[in-house]
């Protein structure tokens, strides 16, 4: 069935393009989760803690996002676990996610000067909340431009899960170019969309790096 | 019974022996000052007295809490023994008077009016009580300072520890929280300050301690020590000041 790309055409790709939101989202959500988890306890948990994070990120950074989401899919399906693509897509989202957010923050965290632990330390402050009312809202500060930044990663890597079939808007893209033969046109407006959708975030990231609110510590 | 008492404390960063068996007392409303050329462990001792820096021999006591080379109870210790740092430290992204409140809101679970009354008191102690809405970076370095000991004396503490607070400050600006420590003194705070400030030592100072080589090398009634040095170590430490 040859069909010509018309309106109807951009309106397949906008409800694509709903789920790679979604699917960011959701991605950016359970990633940022376990990211601060992994964050927190990459500082300040014990030492056989530490290594293993830094392990987790290491490894989960020097791989592939694409072999990541084949693992989870057709990887743990060998194994008997029978992910659907959204599911094995949020997942492997999540986990690169958690390994990339988890490193920015932590360097955000450690970004405060040791001096600030220690003043709040002389105040008798016990480590959560020293956390909690010193370290972390200037961390919180600081670390607002660069993951506003990793969030343009995750909406284009988000493209990757068209690969285990799960439509979002490079998938539904892909489906349109194989009805209409408009390769162009497709692709194009794909690519228009991705653009609608990031090009807002970079601005607002370089935006929160250039904020001179954030006070820097003595 | 007395307001500080360090007993024989030795303490090691690796292999280097910074603190080799210090031992002194401190009465309540004294006032110490600590000198000695860099390295000689005058801050690392004053780091020791509220837990900063584990000691690995010997005892402190402070306001009733004891410290010892297994540690102890840090955080009661640190509720009664207030510590000013040279880079005064201030939370960058809290006004003056959320410095000033936060611990005795969070810490001691004062309430947010009686925290901010507390705060008013100390801040005009230390001059500026008009200053509670500003930020750390809208202050000069002597006024940060000051908000710094403020923030100390928002605890009520019974010991104040100052480590060098004036060195990093602009001549012009390290009368006004001299001044302030004076005033402090004057008002019977027991107090150790680590300084370089001789002339300050001098006047304020009920005692003043010379460390070198990690040892208490000398010390004295302050008007004493300066004018009359016993060892060549302190006789060549201050005669630069003197001229």
């Amino acid at each position: 069935m040859i069909r010509s790309f018309g309106w109807e055409s951009v309106e397949f790709l906008i409800r694509g393009a709903g789920w790679t939101l979604l699917l960011s989202l959701m991605t950016f959500v359970v990633g940022g989760f376990f990211a601060l988890i992994f964050a927190l306890l990459r500082t300040l948990g014990p030492k056989p803690v530490r290594l293993a994070i830094a392990g987790f990120i290491q490894l989960v950074q020097a791989t592939p996002l694409l072999i990541v989401v084949f693992l989870a899919f057709y990887g743990l399906s060998f194994m008997g676990l029978h992910f659907p693509p959204m599911v094995a897509a949020g997942v492997s989202l999540a986990v690169y996610t958690t390994a990339f957010l988890a490193d920015i923050w932590r360097g955000c965290i450690e970004a405060i000067p040791k001096q600030q632990w220690e003043a709040a330390d002389a105040l008798a402050l016990t480590r959560i909340q020293q956390l909690r009312y010193v370290i972390l809202p200037q961390a919180f500060k600081i670390s607002l431009g660069p993951t506003v930044g990793f969030m343009v990663q995750i909406v284009k890597n988000t493209s990757v899960v068209a690969l285990i079939g799960f439509v979002e808007l490079t998938r539904a893209g892909q489906l349109l170019n194989n009805m209409t033969f408009q390769p162009f046109h497709v692709f194009l407006t794909v690519a228009a969309i991705y653009f609608a959708i990031c090009y807002p975030l970079s601005f607002l990231s370089e935006r929160l790096k250039g904020n001179r609110h954030v006070r820097p510590a003595h | 019974m007395s307001a500080l008492h360090i007993n024989e404390i030795k303490k090691y960063f690796g292999a280097l022996l910074v603190l080799d068996g210090v031992s002194l007392d401190i009465e309540p409303s004294e006032v110490v000052a600590v000198i000695g050329r860099s390295g000689s462990g005058k801050s690392t001792m004053l780091r020791c007295i509220n837990g900063l820096e584990k000691i690995q021999a010997g005892s402190i006591e402070v306001a009733g809490h004891r410290i010892g080379p297994q540690g102890g109870d840090l955080r009661s210790l640190r509720k009664e023994v207030g510590m000013v740092f040279q880079s005064y430290n201030l939370f960058p992204h809290l006004t003056v008077m959320e410095n000033v409140t936060l611990a005795p809101k969070v810490v001691k679970g004062v309430d947010r009016q009686e925290a901010e009354a507390i705060a008013h008191d100390v801040l005009r102690r230390v001059g500026l009580a008009e200053k509670s809405g500003a930020y750390a970076d809208e202050l000069s370095g002597g006024q940060q300072q000051r908000v710094a000991i403020a923030r100390s004396l928002a605890m009520q503490p019974k010991v104040m520890l100052f480590d060098e607070v004036t060195s990093a400050l602009d001549p012009e600006l390290t009368g006004e929280v001299l001044k302030t420590m004076e005033e402090l003194a004057d008002a019977g705070m027991t107090m150790v300050l680590v300084t370089h400030e001789m002339g300050f030592a001098r006047q304020v100072a009920d005692r003043t301690v010379f460390m070198h080589k990690g040892k208490i090398w000398e010390q004295g009634p302050s008007e004493e020590l300066f004018a009359n040095p016993q060892t060549p170590e302190l006789r060549n430490f201050i005669a630069p000041n003197l001229k």
